[in-house]
């Protein structure tokens, strides 16, 4: 099956499971605030699905694996300084903006949130602008 | 329980279609990133796929008084657009430009115990645990901001 085939099921799935979070329980789908609400200071009181759906999360691809024998799972783009910084700056920004990919780039945009949508034109525009200057300018 | 069986099978489900998709390797999603080299489209999709089911499934939400599992619906409530959301998405976005990991992705490729995977994940930790140890104190400061 073609690529993008792929990447359009895997997105349905995705979908599947961010809407079924509010249809179910009533909860948005934004993986860096379910993470962040179970973490100090003060964590959230609501911790038993969070830790389930991070659990899941961890589990969903070796359920691929057993399927259909690869994970899909890649290796890290950076050495191990490298990925300590790209880390800090991703937890730390989405801690300041309220939201990743997940809780602006799909749940916020399909509730026609203006604010989600600035969030994610921001953070598509700048991981452009960096990959352009890492990989084709210096 | 209820809650812990459901959120279990919803994360499974979504780092499924994660793996599925290939937001899960890094090396598709920075091609995803590069227009100007050999560009990758096909992550687009995933993008199409996961708005259009959950658009649908967002407006089935909208017409009931509650949700099937609990008690109320949790929607955003916040509407600004400033500083802080904007500053924060920027930053978000040089970490993923950089690694080719927002934290779905990261935390979904955590079984393959990659050294750097596991240190990018330790690294977002700290640094969602700093921004809300900062944070915390000045809406205490300012209750009628809250």
């Amino acid at each position: 099956m073609e690529a993008w085939l792929w990447a359009a099921v895997g997105g349905a799935l995705i979908g599947l499971s961010a809407g079924l979070l509010m249809v179910l329980l009533g909860r948005t789908a934004g993986i860096s605030g379910i993470l962040g609400s179970l973490l100090p200071p003060q964590p959230a009181g609501d911790w038993l699905w969070r830790a389930g759906f991070l659990a899941g999360l961890v589990l969903g691809p070796l359920v691929l694996l057993l399927v259909r024998g690869q994970s899909g799972i890649g290796k890290p783009a950076l050495g191990l300084a490298g990925m300590a910084v790209a880390g800090l700056l991703v937890g730390a920004g989405t801690a300041l903006g309220s939201g990743c990919t997940s809780g602006h780039g799909v749940c916020g945009l399909a509730r026609l949130s203006p604010r989600s949508l600035a969030a994610t034109a921001t953070f598509m525009g700048v991981a452009l602008v960096v990959v352009a200057l890492m990989r084709h300018v210096f | 329980m209820k809650d812990l069986i459901l959120g279990l099978l919803l994360g499974g489900l979504f780092g499924f279609g994660l793996a599925l998709s290939g937001m899960t390797d890094p090396a598709v999603v920075l091609g995803f990133l590069d227009p100007l080299g050999a560009w990758n489209q096909a992550l687009a999709f995933v993008m199409a796929g996961a708005l259009a089911v959950t658009f649908l499934l967002y407006r089935l939400a909208r017409v009931r008084p509650a949700p099937l599992a609990a008690a109320s619906f949790h929607w955003p409530t916040a509407t600004v657009v400033d500083a802080r959301l904007i500053g924060g998405a920027a930053l978000f976005g040089v970490g993923w430009g950089l690694a080719g990991y927002c934290p779905g992705p990261a935390l979904a490729s955590l079984s393959a115990s990659h050294g750097g995977t596991l240190v990018f994940v330790c690294a977002m930790l700290a640094g969602m645990v700093i921004v809300r140890a900062i944070s915390q104190p000045r809406a205490n400061l300012h209750p009628a901001v809250r």
